[in-house]
C-alpha cells in the first residue's frame, strides 16, 4: 500500500530542489555574465527567471493543498519551510536578474580599471546557498548552522568593493555610472548570501523544530 | 452479468456514451412528512473519489444510502426524481435490488465483520452471487485481500475469527469483503471515524489505492480526510447540496458563504 | 533526554487545587446509604435461605432411599412399598414429554419470533394481535392449558385422527404422550418465542446492513448471519421452556399422564407415567404415609436431578455453540 500523503510530500521536495538548481544556475550565470563580459549570457539569466517565478507559484500551490490535509510535525516545518524557502529562492532569482541587467549595461561600456574582491564574494555568496541548499537536501542541522556566519565574511567582502568603488568613482568621475552598477551588483550578492542565511536558518528549523532567527545563538548547538 | 447496468446506454445509446457514471437529478428524499433531502442534483464521475461532508443532520448519508437502496430498509421513505447508475434509473420498477447492490458496495461507519473466519468473512458475498469452487474461492479471496493490503497480516490466519482482528484489519476486511464481489462503485460511510490516526492513515492509502479501480463515494465528518483523500467534494447542509466542486478548491476557496464557513469551523 | 516531571511543564499548583482535595475528604456517616446497603443484603440472604432450606431438606430425607434399584426398576402396581418400588418408568416419561415438547416448540418459536422481528411491520394491528397473545398465553394458568389439550388436542384432532384412519378402537383420541407433549409445548411457546425474539434483536443491525448490502436476500441474510448469531440465545429460550416443563403436573394431567403403567411408553400414542404426577401420587393417595415418605422424597430428589441433568446438557450444548461461534463460523 502506498503512503500517499508522504507521496505528495516528497513531490514537494522534489519541487523546490528543481527550483534550487535553476536558482542556482542563474546565479553562476549572472555572476559569470558580470565577471567575463558576456551579453548574451546577461540575457538568458532574464529568461530563466520565468522559469524559477513558475517554480515558486507551483510549489506554493502544491504546499496549500498539503496544508489542507493537516500535516504534522516534521511534515508540517517541511512543508511552511518548503513555502519560506521558495520565497528566498524567488528572490535570489530576482536578485541575480538584476546581476544580469548590470552585466547586460556593463558589457557595452569599456570596463573599468580597477582591481575588485568581486569574484571572491560571487564565490562566497554561491557557496553559502550551495551548502544551504546541501543541508536542506540532507536534512543536516549543524552544516545549515554553519552558513550562518558567513554572511559577515560577505558584509565584510560588500563594504570593502563599496568602498573601494566610491574611492574609483572620487578619483575618475566620468566612470560614475558603470561604477553605480558595479556597486548595484555587490549589492545583489551580499542580499543573495542574506537569503542563503534565511534558508539555512529554515533548515534548521526543518531539523530542530528551533527557531534560531534574531536569537544571537545561531552558532550554538540545539537542545536535542 | 457484468453489463448489465452499464451496457445498454453505451451501446445503444451513443448521445449518453460521455455520461457521467453517476447521475442525481431533482431528488428529494421524505421520512414521513419530513423532506430530508431537497432537489439534490448532481453528478460524479467515474474513477474518482468523492467525498460528501457537511454537519450532522445534513442528509449526506441518506443521499449515500440511496445510491445503493439500503433507504428501502426503511418504513416510511419516499423518493422524488432521478438517480441514475451508469444511465439505468436505480429506482425504476424492474431494477433488481440485489443486483445493484452488487454493483454499488458499501462500507459503514462501524466496523462490521460477520463472526465468522477471515476467510469466510469474504468468501460470504462471493458464494451469494455464485462462485462455489473451492480453488476460484481461493483466488478471489486472496486478490481482494492483496488489494485491501491486508494479505500479509492474515494470510497464516484465515480461517481463524475475524472479530480477532484489530478495529483498523476489521475496517480493512469489510473493504475486502466488498470488492471481492467486483463493484463499480464503493460506498463509505464515515469508514475511519471509530479508528485510531494509524489505522485511519492505512485505510485513506487504501482508498487512494482502490480509486484505480474503483469509484468511490466517501461520506466524513474530517474534512482534513476529505481534503487528503477526496477529487470531488460536496457541501449539504440541512438536506440542500450547497457546493460541488474540486475539493482543493473547495477547502482554500469555497465559491459559497456557507460552505466557507463550515469548513473554516465557524458553525456545524 | 530527561524524564519531565508535572511540574516542570504544568503551571504551578494554585490554591484552587488545595480547595478540591479537601472536598474529596470522607463525609460524615451516611445512614440512609448504610441502611439500604443493609436491607438489600438481607433480602438476599433470605432467599438464599430459603432455597438452601428446601434443597437440603430434599437431598438430607431423599439421598439415603435413592439406588440403582430405585431408579432402574419398573414397579408393581402397588408401588407404595419402599423396598420393592421403582421410579424407572417416571423418569423415562417425563423425559420423553420433555423432549418431544422440545421438538415442537423451538421450531414453531423460533419462526413466529422470526417472523414478528424480522417481517412483521412493528406498528401494524396483526404484529399487535400476535404480541398480545403471546403475552396473554404466558399468563394462562397452567390447569387451562391442560383443559385445552383435552378438548383440541385429544378430542378434536385425535378423535378425527382416529375416524379418518378408520381406527376401530381409540388411538389417538385418547391421552398420549404427544398430546401431552404438545399441551407443554403449547404453554412454553410464550418464553420460547420470547428468548429468541431478545436474542434476535440483541444482533447489531450493521451486521444485518453488511449482509444485504453485499446483495444478500432478506431471507439469505436470516439464515446465514442472523440465525447462527441467535443460537445460542434461542437455546436459553429452550433451556427455560425445559426447566419449566419439567415440573409441570397441570398440564398433563388430563392429557397422557397414568397413574400405573406396567411398562415403559413406547410409542407416541402411549400413556406414560411422570414424575411430578407421582409424587402428587405418593403424598395423596399414600396408605402408610410414614413408610411413603422416603420414596417421596428420593421421587422428589430425581425429579430435581433430572431436570438438572437436562438443563446441563443444554447449557454445555449453548456453550459449545458460543464458542464455535466466538472462534470461528
Amino acid at each position: 500500500m502506498e503512503n500517499h500523503f508522504e507521496t505528495g510530500i516528497a513531490n514537494l521536495r522534489q519541487k523546490l530542489l528543481v527550483m534550487a538548481s535553476h536558482t542556482e544556475k542563474s546565479v553562476n550565470d549572472a555572476v559569470q555574465s558580470l565577471t567575463q563580459r558576456n551579453h548574451d549570457l546577461a540575457l538568458r539569466v532574464k529568461a530563466d527567471d520565468d522559469v524559477i517565478d513558475q517554480c515558486e507559484v507551483e510549489i506554493d500551490d502544491l504546499a496549500i493543498q498539503l496544508l489542507t490535509k493537516a500535516p504534522l510535525a516534521t511534515n508540517l516545518r517541511l512543508v511552511t519551510v518548503a513555502m519560506k524557502i521558495s520565497q528566498d529562492l524567488e528572490r535570489i532569482g530576482d536578485e541575480a536578474t538584476k546581476i544580469a541587467k548590470r552585466a547586460r549595461d556593463l558589457s557595452q561600456e569599456p570596463p573599468v580599471k580597477i582591481q575588485l574582491d568581486l569574484p571572491r564574494m560571487a564565490s562566497c555568496a554561491l557557496d553559502m546557498l550551495k551548502a544551504a541548499l546541501d543541508a536542506f537536501v540532507h536534512h543536516d542541522a549543524a552544516a545549515a548552522r554553519a552558513v550562518i556566519p558567513r554572511d559577515k565574511e560577505v558584509d565584510a567582502l560588500n563594504k570593502d568593493i563599496h568602498a573601494a568603488l566610491v574611492q574609483h568613482m572620487v578619483e575618475n568621475p566620468d566612470a560614475i555610472s558603470r561604477c553605480l552598477h558595479w556597486m548595484v551588483a555587490a549589492k545583489s550578492l551580499e542580499r543573495i548570501a542574506d537569503h542563503a542565511t534565511n534558508i539555512a536558518e529554515d533548515v534548521v528549523y526543518l531539523c530542530e523544530a528551533q527557531d534560531i532567527r534574531h536569537t544571537g545563538f545561531k552558532n550554538q548547538g540545539g537542545v536535542a | 452479468m457484468a453489463e448489465t447496468l452499464i451496457a445498454p446506454t453505451a451501446a445503444t445509446n451513443p448521445a449518453n456514451a460521455a455520461a457521467s457514471l453517476i447521475e442525481i437529478e431533482n431528488l428529494s428524499l421524505y421520512y414521513g412528512a419530513t423532506k430530508a433531502l431537497k432537489n439534490i442534483s448532481v453528478k460524479l464521475e467515474e474513477k474518482l473519489v468523492t467525498a460528501f461532508i457537511g454537519p450532522s443532520g445534513c442528509g449526506k448519508s441518506t443521499l449515500l444510502r440511496c445510491l445503493n437502496r439500503m433507504n428501502d430498509l426503511i418504513d416510511n421513505v419516499r423518493i422524488e426524481g432521478l438517480m441514475k447508475i451508469g444511465g439505468h434509473d436505480i429506482y425504476a420498477a424492474d431494477v433488481d435490488v440485489i443486483e445493484l447492490r452488487k454493483r454499488v458496495g458499501m462500507v459503514f461507519q462501524k466496523s462490521n465483520p460477520f463472526p465468522k473466519s477471515i476467510y469466510e468473512n469474504v468468501a460470504y458475498g462471493l458464494r451469494l452471487h455464485g462462485v462455489k469452487n473451492k480453488s476460484d474461492l481461493d483466488a478471489r479471496i486472496e486478490q481482494s485481500l492483496q488489494q485491501s493490503a491486508l494479505w500479509d497480516e492474515v494470510k497464516d490466519r484465515l480461517h481463524s475469527s475475524a472479530l480477532g482482528l484489530s478495529g483498523g484489519q476489521q475496517q480493512r476486511l469489510c473493504i475486502a469483503r466488498a470488492i471481492a464481489i467486483k463493484p463499480e462503485i464503493i460506498l463509505m460511510d464515515e469508514p475511519a471515524s471509530a479508528l485510531d490516526p494509524i489505522a485511519t492513515t492505512r485505510v485513506e492509502d487504501l482508498i487512494l489505492d482502490l480509486k484505480k479501480e474503483f469509484t468511490i463515494v466517501i461520506v466524513t465528518h474530517n474534512m482534513q480526510q476529505a481534503a487528503r483523500i477526496s477529487d470531488q467534494t460536496a457541501f449539504f447542509y440541512l438536506g440542500e447540496l450547497i457546493e460541488f466542486g474540486a475539493t482543493g478548491k473547495i477547502f482554500t476557496n469555497p465559491a459559497q458563504k456557507r460552505t466557507e464557513d463550515y469548513v473554516s469551523g465557524r458553525f456545524g | 533526554m530527561n524524564t519531565l516531571t508535572p511540574s516542570e511543564y504544568l503551571p504551578e499548583k494554585t490554591s484552587d487545587t488545595t480547595r478540591l482535595t479537601r472536598h474529596f475528604r470522607a463525609e460524615k456517616f451516611d445512614f440512609w446509604s448504610f441502611f439500604f446497603s443493609g436491607l438489600t443484603g438481607l433480602a438476599t440472604l433470605f432467599i438464599l435461605g430459603i432455597l438452601a432450606t428446601i434443597l437440603l431438606n430434599i437431598i438430607v430425607n431423599g439421598w439415603s432411599a435413592i439406588s440403582w434399584h430405585f431408579v432402574s426398576t419398573i414397579p408393581k402396581k402397588d408401588f407404595f412399598d419402599a423396598n420393592t418400588t421403582g421410579v424407572l418408568p417416571m423418569i423415562v416419561g417425563t423425559s420423553f414429554r420433555v423432549i418431544v415438547m422440545t421438538i415442537f416448540v423451538i421450531p414453531v418459536g423460533v419462526i413466529t419470533a422470526i417472523y414478528l422481528t424480522e417481517y412483521a411491520a412493528n406498528t401494524s394491528i396483526i404484529t399487535r394481535i400476535i404480541r398480545a397473545a403471546v403475552n396473554n398465553l404466558a399468563g394462562v394458568p397452567s390447569i387451562v392449558f391442560g383443559l385445552f389439550g383435552l378438548g383440541f388436542f385429544i378430542n378434536f384432532i385425535g378423535k378425527n385422527m382416529d375416524a379418518l384412519l378408520h381406527n376401530p378402537t381409540a388411538v389417538w383420541g385418547q391421552p398420549a404422550l404427544i398430546w401431552a407433549s404438545l399441551t407443554l409445548a403449547v404453554m412454553t411457546l410464550p418464553v420460547v418465542i420470547v428468548a429468541t425474539e431478545e436474542s434476535l434483536k440483541a444482533i447489531p443491525p450493521g451486521l444485518r446492513e453488511a449482509s444485504l448490502a453485499l446483495g444478500a436476500t432478506k431471507l439469505e441474510t436470516i439464515l446465514k448471519i442472523v440465525l447462527p448469531q441467535a443460537l445460542p440465545g434461542i437455546m436459553t429460550g429452550g433451556i427455560l421452556a425445559v426447566s419449566r416443563a419439567a415440573g409441570e403436573v397441570a398440564p398433563i394431567l388430563f392429557t397422557g399422564v397414568a397413574y400405573y403403567m406396567a411398562s415403559l411408553p413406547a410409542h407416541l400414542s402411549d400413556q406414560f407415567m411422570d414424575l411430578g404426577y407421582h409424587i402428587f401420587v405418593l403424598s395423596t393417595q399414600s396408605p402408610n404415609i410414614e413408610q411413603t415418605r422416603p420414596i417421596l422424597y428420593a421421587t422428589v430428589l430425581v425429579l430435581l436431578m433430572l431436570t438438572f441433568a437436562l438443563n446441563i446438557v443444554a447449557i454445555l450444548i449453548r456453550a459449545r455453540v458460543r464458542k464455535k461461534l466466538r472462534a470461528l463460523g
